[in-house]
């Protein structure tokens, strides 16, 4: 493709959060009409580079510029005026607020009112344009996440955007979506539009992307001129610095059940319903839960860790009862957990590291007796942990808040493996970590899998469920929709049980 | 351009500097209002302080106003570390304050009754928070506007006894019969008022600083306060939690009024408390929450309301400054506050 | 007990109604819009207390009303910045922010008053504001002489809730207000300054309580004294749970308020003289909570309510 006059320049771009370098010298330029991956791995510097040229963080050196000339993008209105659209990982809507609201934002008004016809007039012809459509009236709390995000790209055009960020826009979608947003990326693209992808998958940077602009380390690692005939190889290379080697997963030796699911079923209270779920897992045996988000993972994670009781359906842990326990019962059985969101399910941020540590054993004897702490156990066990998985820290009493999310990762690996769980449950074990951390992540749960315990690993990433599990099984709409020996799965197979177009398998 | 950034650890000094400069950023704000009616500044404070803290005398009178509002102190102090906004302290202690005179007022040995007046009081408080947790808890009704308003019902409530049964029948003053004479508190010091409940608060608030950083119960109420979702995860009863702080927090606030009725008053009448539940706030907060610091933050403000009527009989400055006081420190403290949280940082223009 | 009700239901106790609940209409609007921009005020009583001493005083010392009420009105919007200083600039706890504003807006009322008037043993009093009738209207039976034959400032709270709704559901900056209140960062990356966004709102609520301030020193009351709100604020803000967020719902959380109020305030009168009559005065705020109890559970606040915005935080 022929290159003209850049769009938008980004020129030695240097960003710094305390003492770490988020971004450093980034120099990336894209053109009218031109699709720019930007590959690289968790933290790796993407959305810190996505921000400042939107103008949520300010630069600490470098300079943009837009179709050559300096321009200072200081806030998102600058970079509106600019140009510049953004469709961020997390979405920017409110969910109570309609379609339409959504898009009007921020757009100056009719003689003092909403101009909802003008905005009315001009979704429409944007539909038109790009084939994509949305109901106006309702709100966003009624549409998908596929819709949402469609309209997170429309409100994007409707500001007149001619740059577009998508910010690993296909994290949420399952692969059949992943097609229909690549059309409409390569539309937009046709009619002129600068489009920047950022994501860390490899097969998707070289199916739709014209250039690509690989980050390590908050650095430029390297650029791709064509991406389509370049080696995932080759490329990973570039991401990683090395070759990947996947931890070796030797043969299993799955014993008795650990942990057994009887049509368990949750009604609609909050979150997805779960629908007659029903599985086991061995002593000895990596299971893995593969889904697109938001299909009922976390409500099973909750109902297996006693924090929500099932309506039906029978759940045991070595052949006993569980259904009814709470989080304190079915973890004195031997079940450990390493929760979704570090931040909010699994430490307490403000308060010291080792209260976070023992946290769910506080009441037990380890750590108290009649009601009293133990002080000095609490500290000497945050003190081996810490030493024993080389947990970066200034000591136990530092506050939890403070550590990187390896560290905070590692404490609460530790946290769980210390008191030899029979079954351990794992959400997005690796999520915004670097390749050392979700390498020592993995290789623990291995050693885990070796000394008989049974594994239940929830995530997105299809290539670490396959690398790691023994079986991976589907869910979708709050049930399993198959289960495949890791041998027999593919991307493609897994990917057809996530839309829920092949049946039970 | 100065931008707030945040910090990885709080220098232990802070605890102390913060609460100090609070303080002193609070007074010098305030001597606007003292120059505004015309007195002089240093004057006024200086009277302040001779008349609060200036001799034995006036210290044991500041002790003994700050001993509610070490009370009212820690039930604040307490459920704000849960995170259960009680702004009822008020009603809480009126509470505990009839209850100790209905007890008082029957004839029984002195130390039972003084016992028994204690029980009573630190139950009808409790009792009284129990009902924003429970609301919170059962409803999802905001526990600061369900404990702000359960405090005009039980104001009422008194009125409606003081007024009605209560009511002495000789003088026809809306003031309680008295509690027996044995049920006094007994006098520390001759030719003071400083009475046995001035020490109770100040064993008291030792006792709830080790509660709350040595027992499973006070890491638990920690825990919830800071993150209730990794409390519940972590096999924390959060419900449970915050209903024994509200009760907790409700026995301490009660444990004010008892110490009123038994110490100062020896009866209820309607201004027995001048809003020594709300003062608990800013004491709580002056303290940081932490329990061995609400003693100096409640003798802190008690040298204030003692010392404010001191300097309105000799300069004309009206009393109510102490009232402005509170208020100011409150929103000082909390701006002093962001100090342990984050560093101020000046950021160059970007170029 | 016939004669109860007879005595209830009559011009006089609809015109009172009116009259009650005016003051709880601005003190809950003003409430409301804080909210909706995701910033709880609990300074409303400290304010309602200080704009009823600064517009009463300013009307004492001039001899126009209107002037005091302009003056209770900028009272109002300068303590809605001092609370928007602390929680939407800073960023600190709107608990315990709220309950500062109230201390120090109290206190301060309490002294300036004091040192203005000194002690008098019969508080000063202004001629306050008068009914005055709408021609035509005032002439409907029953509904007439209760809703229009009202003071000027009753008829601005009744316009100011349309006003309210249009503001809140129609305008650009309505929308704004709203989105800074469900999620300041879909508003702030649309280019919607969410700081700038959430002064405005906590300020123009602040306006409106200082008319409610104004409402009881000048038009209820006719008198400043310490107890002239007397727990309104705090009702106000039960009210706005109540009327989930919304204009008309708030406003009609105001009157049916203002109609157990002045039930109480009816069978006071009424020679139910065996019951004390601190039982009816507790009436109001017992069915406010036995109201938000019932409320609540269904009640769905503003996503961002308490929640303060710094951009750069990761």
């Amino acid at each position: 493709m022929p290159t003209p006059a850049p769009l938008i320049e980004m020129r030695g771009i240097t960003k710094s959060f305390g003492a770490v370098k988020a971004n450093e010298a980034v120099d990336l330029s894209v053109a009218p009409g031109e699709i720019l991956g930007l590959l690289g791995e968790n933290g790796a510097g993407k959305t810190t580079l996505m921000n400042v040229l939107f103008g949520a963080y300010a630069p600490d050196a470098g300079e943009i510029l837009i179709q050559g000339q300096p321009a200072r993008i200081s806030s998102s209105a600058d970079a509106l005026a600019a140009g510049i659209g953004m469709v961020h990982q997390h979405f920017h809507l409110a969910a109570r607020l309609t379609v339409l609201e959504n898009l009007l934002i921020g757009i100056p008004g009719k003689s003092g009112r909403i101009d909802r016809a003008g905005g009315l007039a001009r979704l429409a012809e944007i539909s038109r344009q790009h084939g994509l459509t949305l109901d106006p009236s309702l709100p966003v709390s009624a549409l998908s996440v596929g819709e949402q995000q469609r309209l997170e790209i429309v409100k994007a055009l409707f500001r007149g955007a001619r740059l577009l960020i998508l910010d690993e826009p296909t994290a949420v979608l399952a692969p059949s979506e992943v097609d229909g947003l690549f059309s409409a990326l390569r539309s937009m693209a046709a009619q002129g539009l600068g489009i920047i992808f950022i994501s860390h998958k490899l097969n998707e940077v070289r199916a739709l992307t014209h250039r690509c602009t690989v980050l390590r380390h908050g650095r430029v690692a390297g650029r791709v001129d064509d991406p389509a005939n370049t080696t995932s190889a080759a490329m990973a290379e570039l991401m990683c610095g090395h070759e990947i080697v996947p931890p070796a997963r030797g043969p299993s030796t799955p014993g008795e059940a650990v942990l057994a699911l009887d049509g368990i079923s949750t009604s609609k209270h909050s979150g997805t319903t779960l629908r007659h779920i029903s599985l086991v897992v061995r002593a000895g045996e990596i299971l893995g839960i593969a889904g697109v988000s938001g299909n009922g993972q976390r409500a099973l994670a909750e109902v297996i860790s006693g924090v929500r009781a099932p309506d039906a359906g029978r759940m045991t842990i070595a052949g006993q009862n569980v259904s009814r326990f709470s989080p304190r019962e079915v973890q004195a059985l031997g079940l450990g957990r390493i929760p979704e969101d570090r931040m909010t399910t699994g430490l307490v941020t403000n308060l010291p590291l080792a209260d976070s540590m023992v946290l769910p054993r506080i009441g037990t004897a380890a750590f108290s007796a009649r009601g009293l702490l133990k002080p000095d156990a609490i500290r000497a066990f945050a003190e081996e942990q810490i030493k024993a998985y080389d947990i970066r820290c200034p000591g136990p009493m530092t506050r939890a808040g403070a550590l990187s999310g390896g560290n905070l990762q590692k404490a609460l690996l530790a946290r769980e493996l210390a008191f030899d769980p029979k079954v351990l449950i794992v959400s997005q074990p690796t999520r915004g970590l670097d390749i050392g951390a979700a390498r020592f992540i993995h290789e623990k749960f291995l050693d885990m899998r070796a000394k008989g315990c049974g594994i239940i690993v929830i995530g997105e990433d299809l290539e670490e469920l396959l690398v790691l599990c023994d079986r991976i099984a589907v869910m979708y709409e709050g049930h399993i929709a198959g289960t495949l020996d890791s041998a027999d799965a593919t991307v493609a197979r897994l990917g057809l049980l996530m839309t829920g177009v092949e049946g039970r398998g | 351009m100065f931008r707030l950034e945040a910090r990885t650890s709080t220098p232990a000094w802070f605890n102390l500097a913060l609460p100090l400069l609070a303080i002193a950023a609070t007074l010098v704000l305030c001597s606007g209002l003292i120059a505004l009616a015309g007195a002089g500044v240093f004057e006024s404070y200086g009277v302040m302080f001779a008349a609060s803290l200036g001799d034995s005398y006036a210290i044991t009178e500041t002790l003994v106003r700050a001993a509610p509002m070490i009370f009212t102190g820690l039930a604040v102090a307490v459920a704000f570390r849960a995170k259960f906004w009680n702004i009822g302290a008020e009603g809480q202690l009126l509470a505990g304050a009839v209850a100790s005179c209905f007890v008082g007022a029957i004839p029984m040995p002195g130390p039972l009754a003084m016992l028994l007046m204690a029980l009573a009081g630190a139950a009808a408080g409790a009792a009284v928070a129990l009902v924003p947790a429970t609301l919170r808890v059962k409803f999802k009704v905001d526990d600061v506007v369900s404990s702000l308003l359960l405090n005009s019902v039980i104001y009422y409530a008194l009125m409606a006894l003081i007024e009605g049964p209560w009511k002495d029948s000789f003088s026809g003053y809306p003031i309680s019969p008295p509690i027996e004479d044995s049920a006094n508190f007994p006098v520390l010091i001759e030719g003071t008022r400083l009475h046995l409940g001035v020490i109770a608060a100040l064993v008291a608030a030792p006792l709830i600083w080790f509660l709350i950083v040595r027992t499973t119960l006070g890491f638990r109420i920690r825990v919830t306060g800071e993150n209730p979702e990794a409390a519940r995860y972590g096999g924390i009863h959060v419900q449970r939690v915050l209903l024994s702080t509200a009760l907790l927090s409700g026995a301490l606030a009660g444990l004010a009024g008892v110490g009123e009725v038994g110490g100062v008053h020896f009866q209820v009448m309607s201004d027995i408390s001048p809003g020594y539940g709300y003062s608990g706030i800013v004491v709580a907060m002056l303290a940081r929450l932490n329990p061995l610091g609400v003693v100096p933050a409640a003798i802190f403000l008690a040298a204030v309301m003692t010392g404010a009527e001191a300097m309105s009989r000799a300069t004309g400055v009206p009393a109510f400054l102490s009232d402005v006081i509170q208020g100011t420190a409150l929103l000082a403290m909390l701006v002093a506050l962001l100090f342990t949280a984050y560093r101020i940082r000046r950021v160059g223009a970007v170029q | 007990m016939n004669a109860v009700f007879e005595q209830i239901f009559q011009v006089g106790f609809l015109a009172a109604i009116i009259r009650i609940a005016t003051p709880l209409a601005f003190a809950t609007l003003g409430e409301m819009f804080s909210e909706r921009a995701g910033v709880l005020n609990l300074g409303i009583e400290g304010i309602m207390l200080l704009c009823a001493m600064t517009g009463f005083t300013a009307t004492s010392l001039s001899g126009s009303l209107w002037l005091g009420v302009l003056v209770a009105v900028l009272t109002g919007m300068l303590m809605g910045a001092l609370h928007a200083l602390f929680t939407v600039a800073l960023g600190l706890s709107q608990h315990v922010c709220g309950i500062g504003v109230t201390l120090f807006s109290s206190g301060l009322a309490y002294f300036l008053y004091r040192l203005i008037f000194g002690q008098q043993s019969v508080p000063p009093s202004i001629k306050g504001f008068q009914t005055l009738p709408i021609p035509v209207l005032s002439d409907i039976p029953v509904l007439g002489p209760a809703v229009f034959n009202q003071f000027a400032l009753v008829y601005m709270a009744i316009l100011a809730i349309p006003l309210a709704a249009f503001v809140l559901y129609r305008t650009p900056w309505g929308l704004s207000v709203r989105m800074v209140g469900e999620n300041p960062r879909a508003a702030d990356s649309a280019g919607v300054s969410v700081i700038a966004t959430r002064f405005q709102a906590v300020i123009l609520g602040g306006a409106l309580m200082g008319l409610a301030g104004a409402f009881l020193s000048m038009a209820q009351f006719n008198a400043f004294t310490f107890g002239v709100v007397s727990g309104r604020g705090w009702v106000a803000i039960a009210l706005v749970v109540f009327g989930r967020w919304d204009p008309w719902r708030s406003a009609g959380a105001a009157l049916l308020f203002a109609f157990v109020d002045a039930l109480q305030l009816r069978m006071q009168a009424s020679g139910l003289g065996h019951i004390p009559y601190e039982a009816f005065l507790m009436l109001p705020f017992i069915f406010t909570i036995v109201a938000m109890a019932v409320m609540s559970r269904n009640a769905v606040a503003p996503s961002a309510l308490l929640k303060p915005f710094r951009r750069e935080e990761r």
